[in-house]
């Protein structure tokens, strides 16, 4: 049906080279989430999906169809833009009327006048008109059919934007950053209705953000992109948990992921940041590498050791469920964010000293050039690791 | 909303700007005032010292009868007509395309094509009459509503208003109407131009102004009285010998001239938007 198949895709703007060698397979109903920072390519990866913009090289397939070159009205995909863009002049039932207009009848039956009279005109747009009413009730939007864009508030205005994608009921849907404009609060609930959309659909979804909540909590898997390139494509819980590289560690989750930077000793202990831990790979010594401790990894011990961390508490920080510490520790300019249960930890003040013990296996290694180190020492985190398909 | 807009100006500087508004506005008017005024004047009244707008006598019908049948005005409006709104239509089908591809497609030499509408921009167009006059010639068209209208309908400042214009609509609504399934130049006429309608509207008035006045370029590429252009219907009452006709003369200018002051008016919102606002929402 409708997978997508994206095979070293590259794409340069004159001498910057903004997407390198892209791969990616997209299953079919799939909720595939690109996610990386502003200016990493995102978007530009999206329009060459839609065909707005042609690659520098590579080749992409939609279902079986090998779509390079094809225009975008041809590919079956509908997109929904960060801006909305959606026709200011044309009311809602306009904006969302056009794909099938475009689609359904021929050019003399769009014309003004004469396009009425022809025959089968009027049967059609009909059809047209009970279609985008059906899909605006859908989003609950049916009432607002007669107004301009210019008078709808934000969160409409991106139900039209999803309703003009939605109404020709393509195989594949394209959106990019959609949430980004609106407030925190409607975000989270146009966040739950895009999710529920995509199980009624259950057509193939791509979705573009940078923001990290929206990635982990909407999609099967997430495409982690950086400077162009792929770092990391697996499900949620696994990009966090299990990052293949030291970029992609440090920029899901927050607070942000602790890096210490440490040296291995002959006995198999890495030194740093005035402790020791205990690594489990059996690393040549001397190699530097740098330990990345998720703040929740932390726990409260009673007195210094090793896999223990001590200093100082810069600060603390409220947050209801839980407590932030921020720990000043010798050897680091960056203090270590802790986070802890507030109801196990209520009496840290500042300036007192702590001792935060973290378990070996909650350690996540990373040589020097940012791969991920796995326990049993396979430097499998290569940058572009992909998912084998069968 | 409504407090900042009506938000009042101390009342000194309220009366030195409303002076100096009314007086600009007076200096513009006052000539046009003064026209209708001796279009409705017997001749003997005209050259009086004393100035009154309302005449003793009214002389009215006489001098917009003899303004209307002396000289074929009434034929000279038609032709005004025609010539004008061909010349606007046409240049609006030329101007949005190729506006379109130079805001908007990207292609190369696009840069230099633009700079050439650019130069094009700096030179009068009576610089081209010798050229186009040969032209005309050369295929024909000399002494026809076609040489009154051919040579105007790629404007350059028509092309150079709309670029700027499209350029102000973002690219995304371009591609949403690339995936909806537009073709380029149903994109151009469907989406840029209605979204740019207040830019189009402004020049479509400037154009027709300046055609509806222009005498130049009429009188060198037509002889037929059946085509000449509605100033001509004022020359008639410039009398070399027996000294200027004024009050007929005038009353033809304000015949000339009504049609545009009706025209603007009732477009005047746009004419203004267009102006001054390149915002589209
Ligand atoms: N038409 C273009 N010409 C030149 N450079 C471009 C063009 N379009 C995009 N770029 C560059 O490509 C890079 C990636 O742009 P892209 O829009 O894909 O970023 P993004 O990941 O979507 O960012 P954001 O989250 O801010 O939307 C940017 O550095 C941008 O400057
Ligand atoms: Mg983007």
């Amino acid at each position: 049906m409708a997978e997508i198949s994206i095979r070293s895709m590259r794409k340069s703007f004159g001498a910057t080279s903004v997407l390198k060698d892209v791969a990616l397979e997209i299953a079919d109903g799939e909720f595939l989430t690109l996610l990386g920072p502003s200016g990493c390519g995102k978007s530009t990866l999206l329009r060459i999906l839609a065909g707005l913009e042609v690659q520098t090289g590579g080749s992409l397939a939609i279902g079986e169809r090998v779509v390079d070159g094809v225009r975008p009205k041809r590919r079956d995909v509908a997109m929904v833009f960060q801006s909305y863009a959606l026709y200011p002049h044309m009311t809602v039932l306009e904006n969302m009327a056009l794909p099938l207009r475009m689609r359904r009848l021929s050019a003399w039956q769009r014309l003004p006048l004469v396009g009425r009279l022809l025959p089968g005109t009027k049967v059609t747009a009909d059809q047209i008109d009970q279609d985008v009413r059906r899909t605006a009730d859908a989003l609950s939007i049916g009432h607002l059919l007669d107004r301009k864009p210019g008078q709808l508030s934000g969160g409409q205005r991106q139900r039209v934007a999803v309703g003009r994608a939605m109404v020709r009921q393509p195989a594949v849907f394209l959106m990019d950053e959609p949430l980004s404009n609106l407030d925190a609060k409607l975000r989270v609930q146009m966040r739950a209705e895009i999710k529920e959309l995509h199980k009624r659909l259950g057509v193939t979804f791509v979705y573009v953000t940078h923001d990290q909540s929206e990635a982990m909590t909407m999609s099967d898997r997430v495409a982690v992109m950086l400077d162009g390139e792929l770092l990391q494509v697996a499900p949620p819980q696994e990009i966090y948990a299990d990052p293949d590289d030291r970029r992609v560690a440090e920029f899901i989750g927050s607070p942000k992921i602790n890096m210490l930077e440490a040296k291995l000793r002959e006995d198999g202990f890495a030194e740093t940041a005035g402790t020791s831990f205990s690594i489990p790979a059996d690393l040549a010594h001397g190699t530097t590498l740098a330990l990345g401790i998720r703040p929740e990894a932390f726990h409260l011990v009673d007195s210094h050791g090793e896999n223990v961390l001590t200093g100082s508490v810069r600060l603390t920080e409220h947050m209801g469920s839980d407590l932030y510490v921020h720990l000043a520790v010798p050897g680091s300019d960056h203090p270590v964010i802790a986070r802890l249960l507030a109801e196990r930890a209520p009496h840290i003040t500042s300036g007192q000293t702590l001792h935060l013990g973290v378990k070996p296996e909650r350690l996540l290694l990373f040589a020097a050039d940012g791969r991920r180190l796995r326990p049993d020492n396979r430097p499998n985190g290569t940058v572009l690791r992909m998912k084998e398909h069968a | 909303m409504s407090t900042q807009h009506t938000r009042r100006l101390a009342l000194p500087s309220a009366i030195l700007r409303h002076t100096a508004l009314l007086a600009t506005g007076a200096l513009i008017l006052i000539p046009f005032v003064w026209m209708v005024s001796l279009s409705i004047k017997p001749p003997g009244e005209i050259f009086r010292a004393s100035f009154s707008f309302w005449p003793e006598q009214f002389y009215g019908l006489e001098n917009y009868t003899r303004a209307l049948t002396e000289a074929p005005l009434p034929q000279y409006m038609l032709n005004g007509v025609i010539v004008c709104t061909m010349i606007v239509v046409l240049q609006v089908a030329v101007c949005a395309p190729a506006a379109y591809a130079l805001a908007k497609l990207d292609f190369p030499g696009r840069n230099l094509l633009f700079a050439m509408v650019l130069i094009a921009l700096l030179l009068p167009h009576e610089v081209l009459a010798l050229p186009l006059f040969i032209l005309g010639y050369q295929i024909g068209i000399l002494n026809t509503y076609a040489a009154l209208i051919l040579p105007y309908i790629v404007s350059p400042f028509g092309i150079f208003l709309f670029r700027q214009f499209f350029k102000t609509i973002p690219d995304d609504v371009i591609h949403a109407a690339r995936l909806d399934g537009l073709s380029e130049f149903a994109i151009v006429w469907k989406i840029m131009v209605p979204m740019a309608l207040p830019a189009i509207i402004a020049f479509g008035i400037f154009s027709v102004v300046s055609h509806w006045n222009s005498l130049f370029w009429p009188l060198i590429a037509v002889r037929d009285q059946n085509l000449m252009p509605p100033p001509l219907g004022i020359m008639a009452f410039k009398n070399e010998e027996a000294g200027n006709d004024y009050g007929p003369l005038m009353a033809a200018a304000t015949i000339v001239v009504a049609p545009l002051i009706a025209a603007f008016l009732s477009a005047q919102r746009w004419f203004v938007e267009g102006l001054t606002g390149g915002a589209v929402k």
